[in-house]
């Protein structure tokens, strides 16, 4: 999963520092691992570095110094970039098009149009593999991998169509927090 | 046996037009518009209640849109007579519907051979070109038993046999395996796939299930009774 990519879409709603950023990471992806304060501070450097992110300022809030965060023009272009790529429709993707779709509601994105065309690539996906699966004379470890990889992108796809369907709920919810 | 020349290959052989329909207060189509090749398998999805029978009704010339057009080989559908209608269902388009589509009392061979005999067949030359089709179809085997007795397999896979042994230029299925288990839908799909990719037939695919929309050649998606741009899904 690209921590760079939802550390931008964290910052997409305001300045934060890193221990906050990995707070809301960990709240917000309760599957994924949590995150390393070490992979938090050098993916924020590695932003920074690319322009993508820039230093809004320090502070200590009567606490240690903590350096804040925030996001440039480029860096909210690049998750905009990202959010709508299409994943390549292969089983186990899901987690990346959860990832997607939170991250682009979190950043005002349109995760519905990123969900339209992650569908039309899911169901290509599909096409093909039932025309190698109903293909004359397809083994059957043909047909039962066929088998494997059409129903988990099913089931991918019943959860975008359900998502699709609640989407201005999902957004309204991940604005509100 | 197609009374309609099926014309130029590029040009849609069945096209609707920003088809609008309502039932009651119920706007069951708002503008939905679909392109059928010969030949070519569509699959029309979406939610229940988003439209797609209708959609599926109105271009088989069977519910008549409130506006927009229904082309078929260059002629209009929605202002055709009802004689000439029904003439198109005998003739040029097959049905296949989620249940009931089959006469409970009449055998499977008979069930098959019948719309050979509404066409002017004799008995014996019907049932002949049946018995190929439902050969054709795996149910040879089950030709003298009623529906009731049949497997719902084997009842869509007869019902298949029904809607193409007029060699009909468009099928229009709706929801052909809603009512099947997993391998017994795949088999339907598998036999109508491989038939209608021999003969040339078109097939409209109404399916809310994306497993079955991918035997299809392509996908419209229809949400709230509109129908998305090309290339977009639900
Ligand atoms: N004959 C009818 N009379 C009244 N309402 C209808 C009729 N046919 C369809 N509808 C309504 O139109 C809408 C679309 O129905 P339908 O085309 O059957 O959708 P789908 O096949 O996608 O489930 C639904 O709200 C349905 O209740
Ligand atoms: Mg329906």
């Amino acid at each position: 999963m690209s921590t760079r990519h939802i550390l931008l879409g964290l910052l997409a709603s305001g300045p934060s520092h890193g221990y906050d950023l990995k707070r809301r990471h960990d709240e917000r992806f309760p599957q994924a691992r949590p995150l390393a304060y070490g992979q938090v501070y050098t993916t924020l450097q590695r932003l920074v570095r690319d322009g993508l992110a820039e230093v809004d300022g320090t502070g200590s809030d009567g606490g240690p110094e903590r350096t804040a965060y925030r996001t440039t023009e480029a860096g909210a272009r690049e998750l905009a970039r990202w959010a709508a790529e299409v994943a390549p429709p292969a089983p186990y993707v899901t987690n990346e098009i959860f990832t997607k779709v939170v991250v682009s509601a979190l950043a005002d994105g349109d995760p519905a149009a990123y969900l339209r065309d992650q569908r039309a690539a899911h169901l290509a996906r599909m096409r093909e593999l039932t025309a190698v699966k109903t293909a004359p004379g397809a083994d059957l470890a043909t047909v039962l991998s066929a088998d494997y990889a059409l129903n988990h992108l099913d089931a991918d796809l019943r959860w975008m169509t359900t998502t699709a369907a609640r989407l201005t709920t999902l957004t309204a919810e991940v604005d509100a927090t | 046996m197609r009374h309609t020349d099926t014309g130029d290959a590029a040009a849609p052989l069945l096209a609707a037009s920003d088809l609008v329909k309502t039932y009651g207060g119920t706007e069951a189509l708002r503008g939905a518009s679909l392109d059928l090749r010969a030949g070519e398998t569509v699959a029309v999805t979406g939610a229940s209640g988003s439209g797609k029978s209708t959609l599926l009704h109105c271009l088989a010339g069977m519910v008549r849109p409130d506006s927009g057009t229904v082309r078929y080989a260059g002629e209009r559908l929605e202002e055709a007579p009802e004689r000439r209608l029904s003439e198109l269902r005998r003739t040029d388009f097959g049905m296949v519907f989620q249940f009931g589509q089959l006469i409970p009392e009449l055998t499977a061979l008979d069930n098959v051979a019948l719309p050979l005999m509404l066409g002017g067949s004799g008995r014996t030359e019907a049932r002949e070109r049946a018995g190929t089709w439902m050969e054709r179809f795996g149910v040879w085997g089950q030709r003298e038993l009623r529906p009731g007795q049949m497997s719902g397999g084997q009842a869509q896979r007869t019902a298949l046999a029904r809607a193409l042994v007029t060699g009909p230029a468009v099928v229009f299925a709706d929801e052909p395996t809603g009512a099947l288990d997993s391998l017994a839908s795949e088999r339907v799909m598998t036999v109508l796939t491989q038939t209608v990719r021999e003969s040339g037939t078109a097939v409209l695919l109404v399916t809310h299930d994306a497993l079955v929309a991918a035997y299809a050649d392509r996908e419209v998606a229809l949400r709230d009774g509109v129908t998305a741009p090309a290339g977009v899904g639900v």
